[in-house]
């Protein structure tokens, strides 16, 4: 019988619990969190203080999960050492937990860069953890000045998310545009405009020079007066046990497609991974619940004993704000098709292939447009014309018609 | 497992299967009251274009995209059948942006709504293909 153990409780390792029980029903599982939780959806936070889900319903899985999958569960507890020659994992309780198939899915955390006087915040948050958001939550009041750092994904969700439960929001990125990892310029102007209509403030091109308990002094000479500050400047992956096993790493834990590291029997998926973004061609940190997921899924079946290859990972966002709707996907790279009559629309294409899209407010079957970068359909056996103006299956030909629709296999 | 196919030769573009998945869907027991005035949202949709026409609806799939990206939950696979929980989904659209097909779409409530095969009828047939009134949609299993 094999001893699968994993580290992590997040959409990677339940990927991974998923794909081992497809292969092997018998396998002893055992999950390691250094969280208290029932598996969740990290990215529900802001839904939560929003008040559009609340701890049961975002729960990432049914309470029956584990117990139906036939895994043991140690929370609280912190993984502090691999031996990949004796083939344990240590606990921060000094006991130790051998394994056959280790998968590490750690998942990232909050970067906080230098700043000075960050210390003399009393009031301070990130806002990764439903622990985080609970704290956050609790010390927000009517009359809350809220300070972000990050106008991110992680930043603006927060801001969603609190937006009614408090006084003013004011987000401080030091990038000229909000959303500068999923978006272009002019997209994320029409996004910042909409989130200013609530009455969200942003200063950005700016940075906080230095904090006092209950101000940010900013480069650019102004002065911000807040009573809580959140940090949402970034995540980093965290690659520091199998980095102390002597694994590969960059900047996150390097895998190969089987999610396999460089250390045998040693398997990594999610955020703290670095993978082939087959949009680029090129290994890079793809911080995402989907692929964080199917990375899991693909890494448990190679674990269990079956060959699985997860070779289409691309960059893809759905998000969306106070009802503003966006989808990205791919990257901005080559010639443009736009349409910005009905919403925004941008499609990038090169070397017969699409590469990347944008879509803000209409976004109806952006699937398509996904598939055609994730499969690499060269764009010359479509009518790449129809399909710009409207995503569908009219632009194939009826022969890929009939197998996608008529279930014809070839 | 049986699952709606499409023959698209067949297809005459009458729109049929939209109003009956539309009707299936809403809590009346009159087609015509149900579906009197208002823009319907049905989970099959006929594209058209230079006489082609043809109905897509949720595919089923095997390994499906939506499910496996679903980032709440809420979309799971239920004896081969990919159904939503419409209480756990907060309408992130992460399954609209990883559905091949275009099969799933925002719905009134701001989350999302997909085919079901009309799972609680009574004869376990889809609507849409009891209505189609050329065989240009079938429930089968191939």
């Amino acid at each position: 019988m094999i001893k699968y153990v994993i580290i992590g409780n997040s959409a990677a390792a339940i990927g991974a619990v998923e794909g081992i029980r497809q292969v092997d029903k018998k396998g002893e599982i055992t999950i390691i969190s250094n969280e208290s939780h029932h598996t969740y959806s990290r990215p529900l936070i802001s839904y939560l203080l929003l008040g559009k889900t609340d701890e049961q319903r975002m729960k990432y899985r049914p309470d029956d999960f584990y117990e139906k999958n036939n895994c043991k569960t140690l929370f609280s507890k912190t993984v502090t050492n691999i031996d990949s020659k004796k083939k344990t994992v240590t606990l921060d309780d000094n006991t130790s937990i051998s394994y056959d198939k280790l998968l590490v899915s750690t998942g990232s955390s909050p970067f906080v860069p230098p700043m000075d006087g960050l210390d003399s915040v009393k009031n301070k948050f990130s806002f990764m953890t439903l622990d985080e958001a609970k704290a956050l939550d609790s010390a927000l009041t009517s009359d809350s000045k809220v300070l972000i750092v990050g106008a991110g994904l992680i930043g603006l969700k927060c801001a969603e998310g609190i937006h009614a439960k408090v006084a003013n929001i004011t987000v401080i990125d030091l990038a000229p545009n909000i959303l500068s990892s999923i978006l272009d310029t002019q997209g994320s102007a029409i996004v910042q405009k909409h989130l200013e209509s609530k009455g969200v403030v942003f200063k950005l091109g700016d940075s906080v020079q230095k904090f006092t308990e209950k101000t940010a002094l900013l480069k650019s000479g102004g002065t911000i007066d807040f009573d809580v500050l959140v940090l949402a400047v970034g995540v980093r992956p965290n690659t520091q046990l199998v980095k102390d096993a002597g694994g590969e790493v960059n900047r996150g834990i390097v895998i190969n497609e089987r999610m396999e590291t460089s250390i045998p029997d040693i398997y990594s998926a999610g955020d703290c991974t670095e993978g082939m973004d087959i949009s680029i061609g090129q290994n890079r940190i793809l911080a995402l619940l989907p692929n964080a997921y199917m990375q899991g899924e693909c890494a448990g079946k190679n674990m269990a004993g079956e060959a699985c290859v997860f070779d289409k990972a691309i960059p893809m966002n759905a998000i969306g704000f106070f009802g503003l709707h966006i989808i990205t996907a791919g990257t901005y790279d080559g010639e443009v098709y736009e349409d910005l009559h009905d919403g925004y629309k941008k499609l990038f294409y090169k070397d017969d292939l699409l590469k990347g899209y944008i879509l803000i407010e209409n976004i109806k079957k952006a699937g398509i447009y996904t598939s055609l970068i994730r499969e690499k359909t060269p764009l010359s056996t479509i009518d790449f014309t129809l399909i710009c103006e409207n995503p569908g299956l009219m632009a194939f030909g009826r022969e890929v018609r009939e197998e996608k629709l008529g279930g014809l296999k070839r | 497992m049986k699952r709606v196919y499409v023959n698209e030769k067949w297809c005459l573009g009458c729109h049929l299967c939209e109003y009956n998945c539309a009707f299936a869907n809403s809590d009346e027991t009159d087609m015509a009251r149900a579906l009197k005035d208002i823009k319907i949202h049905p989970n099959i949709q006929v594209e058209e274009n230079n006489g082609i026409y043809f109905a897509v609806s949720c595919r089923h799939c095997d390994e499906p995209l939506c499910v496996k990206g679903c980032i709440t939950g809420a979309l799971t696979i239920n004896d081969g059948v990919i159904t939503i929980d419409k209480n756990k989904c907060i309408g992130c659209y992460t399954c609209i942006l990883s559905c091949p097909f275009g099969a799933v779409a925002p719905s009134e409530e701001g989350v999302v709504q997909k085919c079901e095969l009309c799972m609680k009828t009574h004869d376990g047939i889809p609507k849409c293909v009891q209505g189609c009134p050329n065989a240009a949609i079938v429930f089968e299993e191939r």
